[in-house]
């Protein structure tokens, strides 16, 4: 209990620091290009209209019958799924990156994996009007449901936090780390159900191991994330219980284990960065 | 009022004899049982208390451990052993440029080295002109740091650190960059801000400074402390030193 005090204490001592680094991070990305914070919009757009046409023509047959509104149904995969990547990617180097600053001065670790997750964050809702522009483009019907999209946004946040908690400790003694996530976020976006609809993609064999998709997915947190976020703003409905469950476990959890770990090596991160 | 309290401190570093930074390196050479390491002591029992109101001096030699306490004292690094008890808030300046962003602006820096330090926006919006005004950057405020020469770099960092009244202000080295007017009028602030109740402590291989501005120091060798006492002594047996090896030399 009274770590979780000390906790919040520094928190609230240092959260101008927190918004001067995000703002900071805006600063630097945006620094020198034309268009801006657009492109926060513009990307996301760009690449659901490149991967709309992919799998309307090349691959038609891959994404399954039952999706009423593909561009819609795939942006959210696209956005979601770029938020867990951008967050736990750059959380993952935040310690590295942090080095010239906490070799110097005393700032609770913490605050840099939590602010790249944030800023990640921040990046996301910016891209939401890619997702509005699309909506309205295919005429999509706005459902009051989609204010509980909040949700699963907010739970995603935390189980990135956590993830990149263990992340940002694993990288500071093995750099080998960052090659191994860029690889294992690939093959993460095949299994999250981004442009497929998995309950129409029946039993796959893999290198001998014989696995029924729809059941296989449910293993993996971002399904149910991006399912969640899905059902409230695309099909108009209320979340399940099991949504509701599965992805507050799995943020609560994830967050839990990374502060733990986070937590017992931090002391040393100062002598091997 | 003791303000630092060091206790037996020791700071023990493992120097590895190779440095494994990849899963595959560390593995093999921890089923080889190769992983070695030298340990190494930066301090060894070091014990000092500063009182409310000290103007302390640390003196040694290159590689003598008076960065590595500051640090301990900072809290950058934890201790091996013993404790450290500080009271109040402490402005470290112990490297230059610490929290600063060389590719921000010198005004975009002001607020986040600011907010490093534990600063609200609103005060440094408050005491904006101050900082600007004693850092003589009115003109470069735009321009980003890595621009900057590290004269001007650390007097932006001085400026900044000085400007709340901290309760302890740890200064290494920071005046040596500096021209001579500049050091003149940081030596102004400290002594400014000492009678407004702050507790320094300063590192300066410069042993005229040490005499003219502390009263306490403590001398460290190689990671021990060699003579800890009122600056005068301390500070004649420490010129002895340099005696000894003008001699040696000749």
């Amino acid at each position: 209990m009274a770590m979780w005090k000390a906790y919040c204490k520094d928190f609230w001592r240092y959260r101008y620091l927190l918004q001067n680094l995000i703002g900071r991070d805006f600063k630097l990305k945006y620094r020198r290009s034309v268009l801006g914070v657009l492109w926060s919009v513009l990307n996301p757009l760009l690449m659901n209209i490149v991967m709309v046409a992919v799998f309307s023509t090349l691959f038609a047959g891959m994404r399954g019958q039952g999706i009423s509104n593909f561009p819609v149904y795939l942006i959210i995969g696209q956005l979601l799924f770029t938020f867990f990547n951008d967050a736990t990617t750059s959380s993952m180097s935040s310690m590295l990156g942090a080095a010239p600053l906490i070799k110097k001065v005393y700032i609770p670790k913490y605050i840099f994996p939590l602010e790249k997750v944030c800023f990640s964050l921040v990046n996301c809702v910016f891209s939401f009007v890619a997702l509005i522009i699309v909506m309205l483009f295919t005429g999509a019907p706005l459902h009051p449901t989609a204010v509980l999209a909040i949700y699963p946004l907010l739970t995603l946040f935390v189980f990135s936090l956590g993830v990149g908690l263990v992340l940002a400790t694993l990288t500071v003694f093995f750099r080998d780390i960052m090659h191994l996530w860029s690889v294992f976020t690939t093959m993460l976006m095949y299994f999250s159900a981004i442009f497929y609809d998995p309950s129409q993609m029946g039993t796959f064999v893999v290198y001998g191991l014989s696995i029924n998709m729809s059941r296989f997915i449910k293993f993996n947190p971002l399904y149910w994330y991006i399912t969640a976020f899905r059902a409230a703003v695309l099909d108009g409905e209320v979340l399940s219980w099991n949504m509701v469950w599965i992805c507050g476990i799995c943020a609560v959890a994830t967050l839990m284990f990374g502060l733990f770990v986070f937590r017992k090596k931090q002391d040393k991160f100062v002598l091997h960065i | 009022m003791n303000m630092i309290e060091v206790n037996n401190v020791s700071m023990r570093f493992n120097m590895a004899k190779e440095k494994h930074e990849s899963l595959k390196e560390y593995f093999l050479a921890a089923v080889q049982g190769k992983l070695q390491f030298e340990e190494f002591y930066a301090l060894r029992d070091v014990s000092l208390t500063v009182e409310a109101g000290d103007f302390y001096g640390l003196v040694g030699l290159n590689g003598s451990g008076k960065s590595t306490l500051l640090k301990v004292i900072s809290g950058v690094f934890k201790p091996s052993a013993g404790s450290v008890t500080v009271r109040g808030t402490i402005a470290p300046l112990i490297e230059l440029g610490a929290g600063f962003d060389f590719d921000l602006t010198a005004r975009e820096n002001i607020f986040l080295n600011g907010t490093v330090l534990g600063m609200t926006p609103k005060y440094i919006r408050e005491k904006f002109d101050e900082i600007v005004e004693f850092s003589e950057l009115r003109n470069f405020l735009d321009i980003p740091l890595k621009n900057y020469s590290s004269g001007m770099v650390s007097r932006l960092a001085f400026a900044v650190a000085t400007i709340t009244k901290p309760d302890v202000l740890i200064a290494d080295e920071i005046l040596a960059v500096g021209d001579f007017l500049f050091q003149q009028k940081c030596e102004k602030r400290m002594q400014e801000l000492m009678s407004g109740g702050t507790t320094v402590i300063l590192v300066s291989h410069s042993i005229e400074q040490i005499e003219r501005m502390c009263n306490k120091v403590t001398w460290l060798e190689k990671g021990h402390v060699r003579m800890q006492g009122p600056c005068a002594e301390v500070c004649a047996a420490y010129k002895e030193l340099n005696g000894h090896a003008q001699e040696a030399q000749a």
